[in-house]
């Protein structure tokens, strides 16, 4: 049906496009529902490779036992997107397909460097979510296309974990938000480090590769952190009418510094 | 009604207990079609576009925004409304008769939709707190009152020997 229709939309959640055809700032010709296909709703958390169906709902994922136990952060990033009775009918597809540069699971996908799999008219096909954001709100589908799955590796047993962001209000656009996994190894040291910012850049959630590197082999401290939050906010990032660049480097640091600290608290084997 | 050839599609859905059937026109949200075809008129639409919450309503139990959700999508749904809460005497719902006893409403916009996050949130979660009652009720907007007296009639509600 996307494809044979002319200027159609795949409807999923309908909790980011529905606003922005009351505004008219999108105006499908078609909508294709995709709400009763049970299929793409599901969630499989128990083995190591973790499976989401694109129209699962982000009600559904904050639930979910297995995947709570798998991979907290999810949920905690999922306590910041919109308010309940928008999670209750917004999925993960639909959050990743609109792809707003402040988007908390577009962020928790590029941090656990999750598989996407697109379905259209010449079949399945799949791409690393790091290739996924082209521009500003512009994932790499083409019209016919629609999300139908993500996978992602657990993050290993002992690791830990934090989210955290700044917005105006509870449930609004992040003005910058951070997600960090971290690994210890038998010396304590950082074994990986991985950390995303979101809201920092136009075109998507921001993997802070450098920041990555110079944490690895490391032993966590203050002093430590503190300089990874130099690092981060000594990248170029967004400004807007509400939020110049200064400010919000200032956040993404003192973010960064915050869930590497809380993230290392929580790790077994952390010093 | 000659002349309109707007498109339209025929929907069955249970609103507040009572089986509808009804010809939607296909743009129109679930909070116009309750408005506009049902003459429901309790749930309001504010900002439309998902961030104030005044036109909450349940869908099969849960809580979701009445501007963003198609009416279409509502076929084969039970829908309830603020219109839904008393009981067929008229009496109020414990929470409903809170918010008049706590004083939780001023102007009155905003409390349709408030009423039923709270009956959905209250349903799933009885041993709430106060913050989670405030998380919780951070999806709806209400200009008048400060929230206080909101989340008072709400605990009041919450806890089993309460100062109703």
């Amino acid at each position: 049906m996307l494809a044979a229709l002319e200027n159609a939309r795949p409807l999923a959640g309908g909790q980011s496009l529905m606003p922005m055809m009351n505004l008219r700032y999108a105006t499908p010709d078609h909508l294709v529902d995709l709400s009763r296909l049970a299929e793409l709703s599901y969630i499989e958390a128990s083995s190591p490779r973790i499976c989401i169906g694109a129209m699962t709902r982000q009600r559904d994922l904050m639930a979910d036992v297995d995947l709570m136990a798998a991979c907290p952060i999810i949920a905690a990033a999922l306590r910041h997107v919109g308010h309940i009775q928008t999670r209750n009918r917004g999925t993960i597809g639909g959050s990743l397909c609109h792809l707003d540069p402040a988007a908390e699971l577009p962020g928790m996908m590029a941090l656990l460097d999750a598989t996407l799999t697109a379905k259209g008219k010449d079949g399945e096909r799949t791409m690393a979510m790091a290739d996924f954001p082209l521009g500003y709100m512009t994932p790499n589908l083409e019209p016919h296309e629609f999300l139908t799955a993500v996978e992602f590796d657990a993050p290993p047993k002992n690791h830990g974990w934090a989210f955290d962001e700044v917005a105006e209000r509870t449930g609004d656009f992040a003005q910058a938000g951070c997600g960090v996994l971290i690994t210890f190894n038998a010396e304590k040291k950082i074994d990986q480090a991985k950390l995303v910012l979101i809201g920092v850049d136009e075109d998507g959630p921001r993997r802070l590769g450098a920041v990555e590197t110079m944490l690895t082999g490391k032993a966590p401290g203050d002093a430590l952190f503190r300089e990874a939050g130099a690092m981060a906010a000594a990248e170029p990032m967004a400004e807007d009418a509400l939020v110049t660049q200064a400010y919000r480097q200032q956040i993404a640091g003192v973010l960064v510094r915050r869930c590497l600290t809380q993230a290392a608290g929580r790790a077994g084997g952390a010093a | 009604m000659t002349g309109d050839t707007r498109p339209r599609t025929r929907v069955s859905l249970t609103v507040n207990g009572r089986a509808v059937e009804a010809m939607v026109e296909d743009r129109f949200s679930l909070g116009d079609f309750l408005r506009r075809d049902l003459a429901l008129t309790g749930t309001h639409l504010g900002c439309e576009h998902g961030v104030c919450g005044a036109c909450t309503v349940l869908v099969d139990g849960e809580a979701v925004r009445g501007c963003l959700m198609l009416a279409v999508q509502a076929d084969g749904r039970h829908v309830t409304t603020i219109e839904g809460l008393a009981d067929a005497d008229g009496n109020l719902s414990p929470l409903q008769q809170a918010f008049m006893d706590h004083h939780g409403l001023q102007c009155g916009f905003c409390t349709p939709g408030i009423l039923m996050t709270l009956t959905a949130y209250i349903n799933e979660s009885p041993d709430a707190d106060e913050e989670a009652l405030r998380d919780a009720l951070s999806g709806n907007i209400c200009r008048c009152t400060g929230y206080d007296t909101i989340v008072q009639a709400a605990l009041s509600v919450l806890k089993p020997k309460g100062g109703v």
